[in-house]
Formats: C-alpha cells, sequence, structure tokens
C-alpha cells in the first residue's frame, strides 16, 4: 500500500488554451478511498490518467509512496485500473482476463491459478471463469473489471466511472460492494465519476474539480456543511443548493419580505452577497419567505417544491427550491413560508468564495 | 382480411421480388463456371453445341489433365506459393497496420499516405523493373521469385488492417499497458487475436490473388517443376490447341480449391468485410 500525492501537477494538451489539470496539489492518503467528481471536462479522469502514466505530466511531480513516479512507465507503477467501459480482452475467458498481468509479470501457473480463485469467489465469479465476456452480463462484466485489478494486488487502484455503464439500480448495489471491498483489501484507490451521490457515499474524502483546478478536497460531511466556494455548494447536493445574489443594506439582506440579518464577521463592504440554502433545511409553516409554489415533484418520501419568491409589491422573483414533507406537501399555485432551519445559511461574495 | 396477413403480405411480395431479382443476378455470375463444366465433360464434337448437358458424360477428360499436366507438382506449387505469401502478408501488413494505427511517430499520416498511394500505380507500371530487379537478385525462374515480391506486405492490406485496428478502443490497449505489456506484446497478445477478422479477409484475398496470377509466374518461370497452375493451364493451351473439353476440366480442377478455402473461410470472411467497413 502507498500514498499518491500530486505536486503542482499539471497537464496541457496541445493546441488548447487552458491545462487540462492546473497545478493540482492532492494527497492521497495510505489506503485512503477519495474521490475526483466534477463535471464534465473538469479535469478528473486526466488527473487520474496522470497517476496511471497513461498523461504525461507536463510540470510537476506525482509520487507513488516516496517513489518519484513523474517519468515512470505506466508498468512500473504498480497501480491497476478499472476502465469506464471495462476494457475487457474479448478473445480471453474470464480467467484469462483476470490472470493476464500476472502472466506478463511471470507468476508461476499455481500462483496466477490461486489468485484468481481468490479474486472470483470475492466478487461471485467462480461460475464464470470460462466464459467469454461477450457472454457475461453488464453487471458481472464490471466485476470481472475489479477481479482483474485485485489479483494484481497494486499499490494504488484507479477506477475511471467504472458504474456509468449500469443501470440505476445495479449501480447502488455495485457501489456498496466496491466501497465494502476497498475497506476490506485496504487499497489506496482514486475514484472519478461525475455523480455527486457516487461521491459523497463511497470516498472518505471527496476532490472537487472544475476547469482543471481543485476546488475543495474534504470528507463528504465537510463538504456539505462547508464548501468552499459556490460551485462547490451547488454542486454537492441534490437538488442543488438555492443561491440568492441578494443587496447589502445595513448589514442585512432581504429575501422576498424575508430580512436575513448578516453575521457580524461578514463584513458590509461589498454590495452584494449571496445567500445559499439547501431545499432540505427549510422548514414551511411559520414566518419566512413567501414562495410562489409552480411544481410538486412527488418523490415518495420526499416532496420538492420548485416556484419562485414572492417579493413584497407582489411580484415573483428568482426562483427556490424546497423539500417538503412527502405525505402530505402543499399544493401547486398555493404558497407557503419557508423558515430556513438555524445554522444553515451560507454566505459567498459575489465572486463566489465563502465569507466566514 | 386479418391483421397477420396484412402484415404478411407485403413481406411475401418484397421476398418474391428480392429473390427472383438475387436468381437472376446469381444465374449471370454462374452460368459461365456451369458452362465450363458441361464443356469439360462433352467429347470435342460436341463442345461447340449450345447444350447445357452432354449427351453421354465424359469423365475421362479429366483424367487426360492428370496425364498431360504435371497436375500436383504444380497443385503443391500454387498451394506452397499462396501459403507462403499469405502468412508473411498478415504478418507484415497487420505490423505495418498497427504502427499506422496505433503508435505515434513523426511523420506517420504523410508516409501511410505515400505508401497508399503505391495503389494508384500499376502493375504495368511496375513490372519491369520488378523484373530487372529479380534478374539482378537472380531470383528469376526460382521460387523465390513467386515470394519474395509479396512477402513483405501491400498498400492494400496495410491499409485494411489499420483500419480494423483503429476501430478498436484505446481502452484495451492502455489496459494492457497498465497489465505490463510491451508494444509487441500488446500487437502479438491482444491487437493480433482481436482483429482474426480482418487476418483472416487479408489471408484468403492473398491466397485468391497468388493462386489466380498469371502474368507475374508467365515472367518469372520457365521449368515446369516450379511452375503454377494457372501457368500450366496455358502452357497446356499452347500444346493442345483443339482440346476445350480438357482445358475446361482443368480449369474446373483450378477452381476447386478456391471454392473450398472460400467456402472454410466464408463466415470469418463476410464478418471481416462487414467489421473493416469494406462492404457496401
Amino acid at each position: 500500500m502507498a500514498s499518491v500525492t500530486f505536486e503542482k501537477a499539471t497537464r496541457r494538451y496541445p493546441d488548447t488554451t487552458r491545462p487540462a489539470v492546473d497545478h493540482l496539489d492532492l494527497d492521497v492518503g495510505d489506503g485512503e478511498f477519495v474521490v475526483l467528481v466534477g463535471p464534465s471536462g473538469c479535469g478528473k479522469t486526466t488527473s487520474l490518467r496522470m497517476i496511471a502514466g497513461l498523461e504525461t505530466v507536463d510540470s510537476g511531480r506525482i509520487r507513488i509512496g516516496t517513489r518519484d513516479v513523474t517519468d515512470d512507465d505506466p508498468k512500473d507503477r504498480d497501480v491497476a485500473m478499472v476502465f469506464q467501459n471495462y476494457a475487457l480482452y474479448p478473445h480471453m475467458t474470464v480467467a484469462q482476463n483476470m490472470g493476464f498481468a500476472l502472466k506478463i509479470a511471470r507468476l508461476t501457473k499455481a500462483e496466477i491459478r490461486e489468485r484468481i480463485l481468490d479474486a472470483a469467489r470475492l466478487l461471485d465469479l467462480e461460475p464464470y471463469l470460462d466464459r467469454k465476456p461477450k457472454d457475461l452480463s453488464g453487471g458481472q462484466r464490471q466485476r470481472v473489471a475489479m477481479g482483474r485489478a485485485i489479483v494484481r494486488r497494486p499499490q494504488v487502484f484507479l477506477m475511471d466511472e467504472p458504474l456509468s455503464n449500469l443501470d440505476a439500480k445495479l449501480r447502488v448495489q455495485t457501489r456498496n460492494q466496491i466501497a465494502g471491498l476497498q475497506r476490506r483489501l485496504g487499497t489506496t484507490t482514486v475514484y472519478v465519476t461525475h455523480d455527486q451521490v457516487e461521491a459523497m457515499t463511497m470516498g472518505d474524502r471527496v476532490a472537487v474539480m472544475r476547469d482543471g483546478v481543485l476546488q475543495q478536497c474534504a470528507p463528504p460531511r465537510e463538504l456539505y456543511r462547508s464548501p468552499v466556494n459556490m460551485f462547490v455548494a451547488e454542486f454537492i447536493g441534490s437538488p442543488a443548493m438555492n443561491l440568492f445574489t441578494l443587496p447589502v443594506v445595513d448589514q442585512s439582506v432581504s429575501l422576498g419580505d424575508w430580512p436575513i440579518r448578516l453575521p457580524r464577521e461578514i463584513t458590509a463592504a461589498a454590495e452584494e452577497i449571496v445567500v445559499g440554502i439547501r431545499p432540505e433545511h427549510f422548514e414551511i409553516g411559520g414566518g419566512g419567505v413567501e414562495m410562489q409554489i409552480d411544481v410538486v415533484e412527488e418523490l415518495g418520501a420526499d416532496a420538492y417544491l420548485h416556484g419562485r419568491v414572492a417579493e413584497s409589491d407582489n411580484t415573483f422573483g428568482q426562483t427556490i427550491v424546497a423539500r417538503a414533507d412527502g405525505h402530505n406537501p402543499p399544493l401547486r399555485d398555493s404558497r407557503v413560508r419557508l423558515h430556513p432551519q438555524p445554522g444553515h445559511l451560507h454566505f459567498f461574495a459575489a465572486d463566489g468564495r465563502r465569507l466566514p | 382480411m386479418g391483421l397477420a396477413e396484412r402484415v404478411i403480405k407485403p413481406s411475401i411480395v418484397r421476398g418474391i421480388v428480392l429473390y427472383t431479382a438475387l436468381i437472376v443476378i446469381a444465374s449471370c455470375a454462374l452460368f459461365p463456371i456451369l458452362w465450363a463444366v458441361s464443356g469439360s465433360l462433352k467429347d470435342e464434337g460436341e463442345v461447340t453445341t449450345p447444350t447445357l448437358f452432354p449427351a453421354h458424360p465424359l469423365w475421362s477428360n479429366y483424367r487426360e489433365v492428370f496425364a498431360l499436366m504435371p497436375f500436383w507438382r504444380m497443385f503443391f506449387n500454387s498451394v506452397f506459393y499462396a501459403v507462403c505469401v499469405s502468412a508473411g502478408q498478415v504478418f507484415f501488413c497487420s505490423l505495418a497496420g498497427y504502427a499506422f494505427a496505433r503508435l505515434r511517430f513523426r511523420g506517420r499520416d504523410t508516409l501511410f499516405v505515400l505508401y497508399l498511394g503505391t495503389l494508384m500505380v500499376p502493375l504495368t507500371v511496375t513490372v519491369i523493373p520488378q523484373f530487372i530487379l529479380m534478374r539482378v537478385a537472380g531470383l528469376t525462374d526460382t521460387p523465390w521469385a513467386m515470394i519474395v515480391p509479396g512477402l513483405f506486405g501491400s498498400a492494400f492490406g496495410t491499409y485494411l488492417m489499420r483500419q480494423f485496428f483503429q476501430t478498436i478502443p484505446a481502452e484495451l490497449e492502455e489496459a494492457a499497458i497498465l497489465d505490463g505489456c510491451s508494444p509487441w506484446q500488446i500487437y502479438w497478445r491482444i491487437l493480433l487475436p482481436h482483429a482474426r477478422p480482418a487476418v483472416m479477409v487479408l489471408a484468403v484475398l492473398t491466397w485468391f490473388n497468388v493462386w489466380n496470377d498469371f502474368l507475374w509466374p508467365l515472367l518469372m518461370i520457365h521449368r515446369s517443376s516450379i511452375a503454377t497452375l494457372t501457368l500450366g493451364l496455358v502452357r497446356m493451351q499452347g500444346e493442345y490447341v483443339a482440346r476445350w473439353p480438357v482445358l475446361m476440366a482443368a480449369s474446373m480442377l483450378i477452381l476447386l480449391p478456391l471454392i473450398l478455402v472460400y467456402a472454410i473461410a466464408q463466415r470469418a470472411f463476410i464478418r471481416g468485410i462487414a467489421v473493416t467497413g469494406l462492404g457496401g
């Protein structure tokens, strides 16, 4: 096992104006499960491929353990990767797929066999060892791809959206399997996904990236509770956090007809401020901001109310989303008052950074 | 009229039209061969009469082929040249195709276009320089003359293999890199087994070309101990001008192995045509 360290690692593709990965500093601890998450083109997959050695590092260093691997060949890095499309060798059986790396490494036949069987047992693949990939279901193929990584007993697992080709139900199931497996094996893992739910449920820590720049790397709860900027605040959590840009008057702002007093730590130097409230942090009824409900999304346990803030002059302003109890949600076209739970207000400067 | 009938009817009409058209086209293609089969069973008087079925089928024409030319010797020569050249083509074209499709090096695409450009040059332009080359190398009238020129690949074969290798997802190769493969191992253990359909197409097409080639052996080979079947057929024509039934019997015997090769490789061949995008 080993840690993985990015030191100002940068990857710039030819003929592009901005780097795909820009001065990335990230430390993945020994045995840790870190998820890289972000929208398409944020540099998460490129970062992963830099660890594998499939992308060159234009500047900065990458270390695995204490070893600088920046210029090492992929095969010398002792990492195993699970690809999005699994990349199973179609002409080999499951067992041959899993044992291929070991065969190349010239392990003895007995040892290869033993490791394949161990992994197959772990992944419930024993009945399928003699099948070809084309005769397997999506979930089985995914497990073979995992098995191929496991048998190598590498220092680091790299996973590039391994669940994106599975259907929703299987994805949730496999998500838990992978997380459980990683904890059991204790192998350092870097996992890439664009799905924030996957990121939050699987990772010890989650690194949010945008435009090649790391925004924040923190345990899921911290990411949810205190996002460092508006991008992270909006990206983490579903539905996304409500963000209201409001003018500051006299150390306070008003959302509709509801005044919000700014905490003392926030100096009122700025003319505008962004107030963030998650949909699940509203209580319905009592005082607070008035909402005109346009759509009620019923999910069973919960209902999400989509609508607009009712201004004091009876017009409707910014859009707002709130969670309501699914048993008895308010009706469409009605108005409700929403009161944010104390301690769940987020404040951001106009440039997006979090205010204390 | 029930729903089922209404649904089925247009497809029946379409089927009839389609199959009629196919039968007509297939008959046009098959007729010359049928005519040759029929001719090979006629006697010399009957061969010029326009009947498809001989009055008294004469199998002795076939026996005579073996008496008049060293058939088995030439058969062996043709098979030997075809096997050697096909193997060489598959090996070198797939290597070159892999390099052009997957490896990154300076001037790769320019080089490929130039190489592909040689397809534009007709054989008649290069045949004399090639002849001189062979004579300088002292290979004329040796088996090498039949093997060496085709052994090291062709622009067409390289193009075919390159097209196929380009369709293989990059992740497959990357997985192999991470599994510790060298470029040679990636080619040999991952890409080549994966490319079997394309390999089959190339092998069969090369086999056909070598088997049917006439001009090159005519220029290169004098000794009949190393001659090919096509050469034997034509020489027989020179010596026994009027014996059409025997000539047709010989033609049939030469055609038979080709049909066999195609029948065996047919499924892989058609799949290969489909996956390499040569069809349509």
